[in-house]
């Protein structure tokens, strides 16, 4: 779920935030542009150089160095940048060993064994093993390890240091998310064991102020509410970083990253729509920046209490969907940044699909689908009626999401078009949370979902995760869709699980438990003195070692 | 005196626990809890992982149970640790952060008086002059200016367009490499705008106090004699007008203390300033209860002090005032 998120963010791992893999996973874009890129720079500039800093804004301050601990997405920018992991995922979003070189599937598909790079090196000279990756493992399962990204590690069964360098886990049953979820943090074994042993919270070990990891850039410093400035790991095992320092500066008011990223004292940023259309598109900002623009890995979605009998009628979540001119909200909120979305995958992915049922905006159709739902009548107010009582509904959505309120005024002006009559009521997050979802005590909401690595996503749909602290908290029940989602785990054959998910998308399709609404796009800048940024389906963070500044236009000489 | 002191200073005490204790009440009816902010946002969080958190925070107690637990630690100085991820003792949190906001306040508090007296008398003894209109005209412009408004402007102007001033932050990036004087300055340009923008309506408001209280005196009959015997104009309204009309203004300044850390919760965010204020900001969106809570108690505390120092320096500057015998005025 992603909540009132910073816009001005950027997740730079190659790997994605370890929220968003948890969730769901990240996806591929489709279509990928570089509107204006400044690459006819006439300054002679020669080619990578090592050297100079880049410079970011993180809109909240740091939770924590131990990122497996953390939720917030600056920890996690910045845990990425520190730590490795098993595996990652590559430019085209497919998985690749990280510290693992190789690994290897059993047959029955219920095992998994991991071999090490040898030689790799924690910050401080010890070498990452497999013991480090076992402590993360024992680590994360720790009922007290206050984490939220232990479940999957849970399904593990049986784990076992086979030598210095190979690791095996074996799951009860076959479950495919099981090699992204290795994409988790591995920690040095031997700087936390003791304490984990000792019962000691992690939290409060020097460990998560100062860190060590076996990343491409080393821990410096960690000035609270001021900076946290990281410098390149020269023995990184894949190569030392061009970039020599990277600054994460902690601002935590929108429109002050923005004028600071204006006057070029901030050298990467993610832009609002508003920012992108109107704000920077001038000649001195297309001058000093690249602007990039791609598919976001999420959705946004208008959710409706399937407790409610009133939306348990198909055809009247249908109609909705009729109702709604997706074209208008994208047009409108987002300025044209972003695509109709038709199901809750991301356009590109290898699960996609595009040939799915679509409910085009026509309103005639939606009223026809209401009336053979019952609700033919109208009050003085025109208001649709069914046994008297007028369709009215309240929809809710959270603080501090400018985008997400306008689609829900946009919303609320088309259903009244067809005799729906929709409130907006817009709360603070942790009373969004507590007071309407938790208890489920909402008719509508207007949200978003991150998207994961993998097509899972048996956490939003499955009927037994409608409890009050699960993801299904529209209350979603249908034994296939449930069929499918099982299935879906139990196979690694990329070909199955293409045709499982196909069923599951044309049967949400149809079913519109939700009303699909958006897919936006991602706006990142990056100051137009980085070169080697190649945008791809992963973003543009995931080579961020090979990122460069020419010599002759390095900023930062100390 | 001293007795007054400490009578005053006693019974701050019990509108010290009121305070605390609305606050504590208030923070705990907000919908909302800090396990929930921790976790919802992520999927495996489950309802048993959440409870293990409402132990280990001893959130499933009743509510006068965690007030009573917490006061009696919060006496002894102790403010628990903070629940974000981080963990650390409250007391360092907010440790590292009082100086900035104590300096900036101190700072603002010095720009606001040394301003605002001298552009008080100077209205005052040219009443409806130019200056004194422009001064009218620059007061109603600063009650009416919205502070972010002016943050914004400025920033823009100084930081963007021309580029003189830097814009966010209390130093520079390369702040570790400069000379002496060179920290000296960027860290006197860092504090520029926030500052103003800071002390512009405490300097109006005082401003316009100073004009008035001072015009009032110069009625007094003292002052007349004080013209009559052939003083010249500057001792008659320095040494005989001044002095009084600034004692409602030295209360005042004392009063306005609790606005201007009021304040600092804007400045600081909005000039990323790593002080009090932005961590009261951060740890009220992650339902930081200890640190929220530990944040209201210095607050509240350096607000009755700065009242009481405020009654005190009545009686200092205002030898009509005696405050011997307990009876105040």
């Amino acid at each position: 779920m992603t909540g009132s998120s910073p816009c001005f963010h950027t997740s730079w791992s190659g790997r994605p935030g370890w929220a968003a893999l948890i969730v769901l996973a990240w996806t591929l874009l489709a279509s990928c542009s570089r509107p204006d890129a400044t690459t006819d720079s006439t300054v002679a500039e020669g080619g990578p150089a090592y050297g100079d800093t880049l410079v970011q804004a993180s809109i909240g301050d740091i939770s924590g160095l131990i990122p497996n601990i953390t939720s917030d997405s600056s920890s996690h920018d910045i845990g990425g940048l520190i730590y490795s992991a098993l595996v990652r995922t590559d430019k085209e979003l497919r998985v690749e060993g990280e510290l693992a070189e190789r690994w290897e599937i059993s047959p029955d598909e219920l095992t998994i064994t991991f071999h090490l790079r040898r030689g790799v090196k924690w910050h401080d000279g010890e070498e990452v093993t497999a013991e480090d990756v076992d402590f993360t493992y024992r680590y994360m399962v720790d009922p007290k390890t206050p984490t939220a990204y232990g479940e999957p590690f849970r399904q593990v069964q049986k784990v076992e240091v086979v030598d210095r360098y190979t690791y095996r886990v074996t799951y009860e049953k076959p479950y495919a998310p099981a090699l992204l979820s290795w994409g988790i943090w591995i920690l040095p074994r031997h700087i936390l064991e003791a304490a984990w042993k000792g019962g000691v919270d992690l939290r409060t070990t020097r460990q998560n102020r100062h860190p060590i990891g076996s990343g491409p850039y080393r821990f410096v410093e960690w000035k609270t509410g001021e900076k946290v400035v990281l410098e390149r790991n020269p023995d990184y095992f894949e190569g030392r970083p061009y970039l020599k320092r990277v600054v994460y500066r902690i601002i935590p008011d929108q429109s002050t990253i923005f004028l600071e990223l204006k006057a070029t004292n901030i050298d990467m940023a993610v832009l609002t729509p508003i920012q992108f259309r109107r704000q920077t598109d001038y000649p001195a900002f297309r001058k000093s920046f690249n602007r990039y623009q791609y598919l976001s890995n999420g959705y946004a979605y208008l959710g409706f209490n399937l407790l409610d009998p009133r939306f348990q009628d198909k055809r009247v979540r249908q109609a909705m969907a009729h109702a709604i001119d997706k074209r208008e909200i994208i047009e409108g909120v987002l300025l044209g940044l972003g695509r109709p979305a038709v199901g809750p995958y991301k356009p590109g992915t290898w699960w996609y699909r595009d040939d799915v049922k679509t409910f085009p905006f026509d309103p005639e159709r939606a009223r026809a689908l209401l009336a053979e739902a019952g609700w033919k009548d109208k009050n003085a107010n025109g208001i649709l009626l069914r046994d008297g009582k007028p369709f009215t509904f309240t929809i809710r959505t959270n603080q501090g999401n400018l985008v997400r309120q306008q689609t829900a005024e946009i919303i609320q002006r088309r259903l009244r078009a067809v005799g729906i009559d929709a409130r907006i009521h817009v709360v603070e997050w942790a009373a969004f949370l507590n007071t309407f979802i938790r208890k489920k005590d909402f008719e509508a909401i207007i949200l978003g979902w991150g998207l994961g690595l993998d097509p899972d996503q048996y956490d939003i749909w499955h009927s037994s995760k409608t409890g009050p602290d699960e993801l299904n908290h529209i209350s979603y029940k249908n034994p296939k869709v449930d069929e499918l989602l099982e299935a879906g785990r139990r196979t690694f054959s990329e070909e199955k699980r293409r045709a499982i998910y196909g069923a599951l998308q044309d049967l949400l399709a149809e079913e519109q438990p939700i009303v699909f609404l958006y897919v936006p796009d991602a706006l990142p800048v990056v100051s137009s003195r980085v070169r080697g940024i190649e945008p791809a389906p992963a973003g543009i963070s995931y080579n961020f070692i090979k990122w460069y500044v020419p010599a002759p236009l390095q900023r930062y000489t100390r | 005196m001293l007795p007054y002191l400490i009578r005053r200073l006693l019974i701050s005490i019990p509108l010290l626990l009121g305070i605390l204790c609305l606050s504590f009440l208030m923070l705990k009816l907000a919908p909302g809890e800090p396990s929930v902010v921790q976790q919802d946002l992520e999927a495996r969080a489950t309802a048993a992982q959440r409870e293990t958190l409402r132990q280990l925070y001893g959130l499933d107690q009743p509510l006068h149970v965690q007030f009573g637990r917490w006061l009696s630690r919060v006496v002894r100085l102790d403010f628990g640790r903070s629940y974000s991820p981080d963990g650390r003792p409250v007391i360092e949190k907010i440790a590292e952060r009082i100086p900035v906001t104590l300096g900036l306040n101190g700072l603002e508090l010095l720009i606001i008086f040394s301003t605002a007296v001298p552009l008080g008398i100077l209205s005052a003894t040219r009443q409806y002059s130019a200056f004194d209109k422009a001064m009218t005209l620059f007061v109603f412009v600063g009650f009416a200016t919205p502070d972010f408004w002016l943050a914004l402007l400025l920033m823009l102007l100084f930081g963007v367009q021309l580029g003189w001033l830097p814009m966010s932050g209390l130093r520079s990036l390369n702040f570790e490499y400069l000379p002496f004087w060179g920290q000296a300055w960027d860290l006197l340009s860092h504090l520029i705008l926030p500052v103003l923008v800071a002390s512009f309506g405490g300097l109006a408001y005082l401003s316009r106090l100073m004009r008035g209280s001072l015009l009032e005196v110069i009625r007094q009959d003292y002052i007349r004699t004080a013209r009559a015997k052939g003083l010249p104009e500057h001792a008659v309204i320095y040494k005989h007008g001044v002095r009084n009309a600034i004692i409602p203004v030295v209360t005042l300044l004392g009063m306005m203390l609790p606005g201007l850390l009021g304040g600092s919760v804007f400045i600081e965010t909005v000039f990323a300033i790593p002080g009090m204020g932005q961590l009261f900001v951060q740890s009220a969106f992650s339902r930081d209860e200890p640190v929220l809570m530990a944040l209201v108690v210095i607050g509240a505390s350096l607000s009755l002090l700065g009242n009481v120092l405020a009654d005190v320096s009545y009686g200092l500057v205002d030898p009509r005032i005696r405050v011997s015998g307990g009876k105040a005025g």
